[in-house]
């Protein structure tokens, strides 16, 4: 893990509120889902992302703007720079033991997903996704999923497209029958997802941090093996290693 | 250029009670874990000493998330003292600390009741590299209707009292800023035979999240650090080090060269570094690197007559 400045090569909208930024750079990513933390200029804390996408000059990130800090970075330029720490945490395990996965998505949580989907394909594994949203407005990605020549399901909880409801409800109305799940989302859909479904997972947490690489522990869940910190020995767990209070 | 670099080594040296540090800089409790979770990114063996993650009797969870929000130039958490437990952390982590730190070891004591503290303190003593006890007093008493031991001069020395006669170790009080007289608090620790002070630990605050109108952290209240309280901390320091005549360790929002110089010239005698670790991980490395230069700029040969003339002013 190293800390350096990274350029921006693209920073565009791709659903209202919801940027995608490219950076040029290295970076040795060995698992989706691993983050980068970003020092955002005037603020203090950096900022956790976990990235969408890699390859050996590029990273991908999306991020929403929901405060003062992803606000300025929304407003950064090609050609300005980063500095962040990366690659941080464990990301999902691409080599689960799984023939037919279902790649669950809740709206931000949808990124990380996108770069799974290709480690998956690279061994021969073809998952289903099934994303889900608040309305169709606030899609993003299925054209980037479906391009990979993946069957895309989506439930929003207006009904504005696909299932109306949530991700399980799609599961379910499209009679799909996974044998594993990665899911990745806000914390009442990843808690529905390990209570709804009887089969293995992992999921993707989520936590304000305060350092995101293990000194403060400010990012701590209780687990069955103890406490784990989020940034380190997640963001990714396996569903048994969690408990739902 | 062997010799430059012997003499640019000892402008950095300063003592801290019995212990001679290579330099005043220890990354300050809370903000470094156990120190191997910090070797990543550089050479440990280049820091004064360590002050380890505050650890109690037993392993604690600590409070519920959220339990850190971010302030204007600094933060709040609510951690609320995590940490595997003494016997945990002295079979455990401190063997993985001396694999890459050999310096030093400041071991940051918590208790919330006196025989909690007596027994840490115990156990704590004789364990290979631990050379200071750290008594964290921001705790609160649980058999004294849950004011925080650090809040009153006779608990704070009642405290004192109970590790002293349970080690030979060198005993600092860190010091909570969250009272109306750090001075007298000062003088009744080291009246009660503390070796020596550091302070200051975090400031009582909180933030409100304007979309939900409740506080950020579930625990509502927290402590808050970083560049905001440095300040505070220089002022208290300054107090304390011109009351006290035991050591003094300069804690709070130190976060360069010239904030360790500023430290120094209040009357400390080494510095902590907290948070600036969270937000840059090798900040205490460059600020290490970084004093020398700071020290030619403003006329200062070694640290160490920085200091003796810093307490007889």
């Amino acid at each position: 893990m190293i800390q350096d400045r990274y350029k921006i090569l693209e920073n565009h909208e791709i659903a209202p509120g919801i940027m995608m930024m490219r950076l040029e750079g290295e970076v040795e990513f060995y698992r989706p889902g691993q983050f980068v933390n970003i020092a955002v200029p005037g603020f203090t804390l950096r900022r956790p992302i976990s990235v969408c996408d890699w390859d050996d000059r590029s990273f991908t990130i999306v991020y929403a703007v929901v405060g003062g800090g992803t606000e300025r970075m929304s407003l950064m330029l090609p050609g300005e720079s980063l500095d962040m720490l990366a690659p941080l945490g464990t990301g999902f395990d691409p080599d689960a033991d799984t023939k037919r996965p279902v790649l669950l998505g809740g709206g931000v949580g949808c990124p990380p997903l996108y770069g799974l989907a290709r480690r998956l394909l690279e061994r021969g594994v073809r998952p289903a996704v099934v994303l889900g949203f608040n309305s169709s407005e606030k899609m993003m990605l299925l054209e980037e999923f479906r391009a990979l020549g993946l069957d895309v399901y989506v439930a929003t909880l207006d009904g504005s497209c696909g299932t109306k409801g949530f991700v399980t409800d799609a599961i379910r109305e499209k009679g799909l029958d996974p044998d594993y799940f990665y899911a990745c989302g806000p914390t009442p859909m990843l808690r529905a997802v390990c209570l709804g479904l009887d089969i293995p997972g992992e999921v993707s947490l989520e936590a304000r941090m305060g350092c995101g690489f293990g000194a403060c522990v400010c990012c701590s869940v209780e687990t069955v093996g103890g406490s784990k910190r989020i940034c380190m020995e997640g963001p990714a767990f396996r569903k048994e290693e969690l408990i739902w209070k | 250029m062997e010799n430059m670099k012997d003499l640019a080594d000892h402008r950095l040296e300063v003592s801290l009670g019995p212990l001679r540090l290579k330099n005043p800089v220890i990354p300050a409790s809370g903000c470094f874990g156990y120190g191997y979770v910090m070797a990543r990114f550089y050479d440990l063996d280049v820091l004064g000493a360590i002050s380890f993650k505050g650890t109690t009797l037993h392993p604690r969870f600590g409070n519920p998330l959220p339990r850190v929000a971010e302030c204007a130039s600094g933060m709040l958490n609510s951690v609320g003292l995590q940490n595997p437990g003494i016997d945990a952390v002295i079979s455990r982590e401190l063997p993985m600390m001396r694999s890459f730190f050999h310096g030093p070891i400041i071991a940051n004591i918590s208790g919330f009741s006196l025989d909690e503290y007596r027994e840490c303190c115990r156990r704590i003593d004789g364990v290979p590299g631990v050379k200071i006890i750290e008594l964290n007093v921001s705790c609160p008493n649980v058999h004294g209707g849950g004011m925080s031991f650090g809040t009153s001069c006779e608990s704070v020395a009642e405290v004192v009292k109970a590790v002293k006669a349970e080690t030979s170790l060198p005993v600092f009080v860190k010091l909570s800023p969250n009272v109306t007289d750090i001075v007298s608090i000062a003088r009744a620790a080291e009246d009660a035979g503390a070796d020596g002070l550091c302070l200051i630990n975090t400031l009582l605050g909180m933030r409100i999240d304007l979309k939900t109108r409740r506080p950020i952290m579930a625990n509502k209240m927290g402590g808050f650090s970083g560049r905001d309280i440095f300040p505070v901390a220089v002022r208290m320091v300054w107090q304390v080090a011109h009351a006290c005549s035991i050591p003094v360790i300069g804690c709070g929002g130190v976060s360069s060269a010239e904030d360790v110089l500023e430290m120094m010239m209040a009357g400390a005698n080494a510095v902590e570094v907290g948070t600036a670790n969270l937000i840059n991980p090798t900040a205490c490395r460059d600020i290490i690197c970084d004093l020398p230069a700071a020290m030619d700029r403003y006329g200062i040969k070694t640290l160490e007559e920085l200091v003796s003339t810093a307490r007889e002013g």
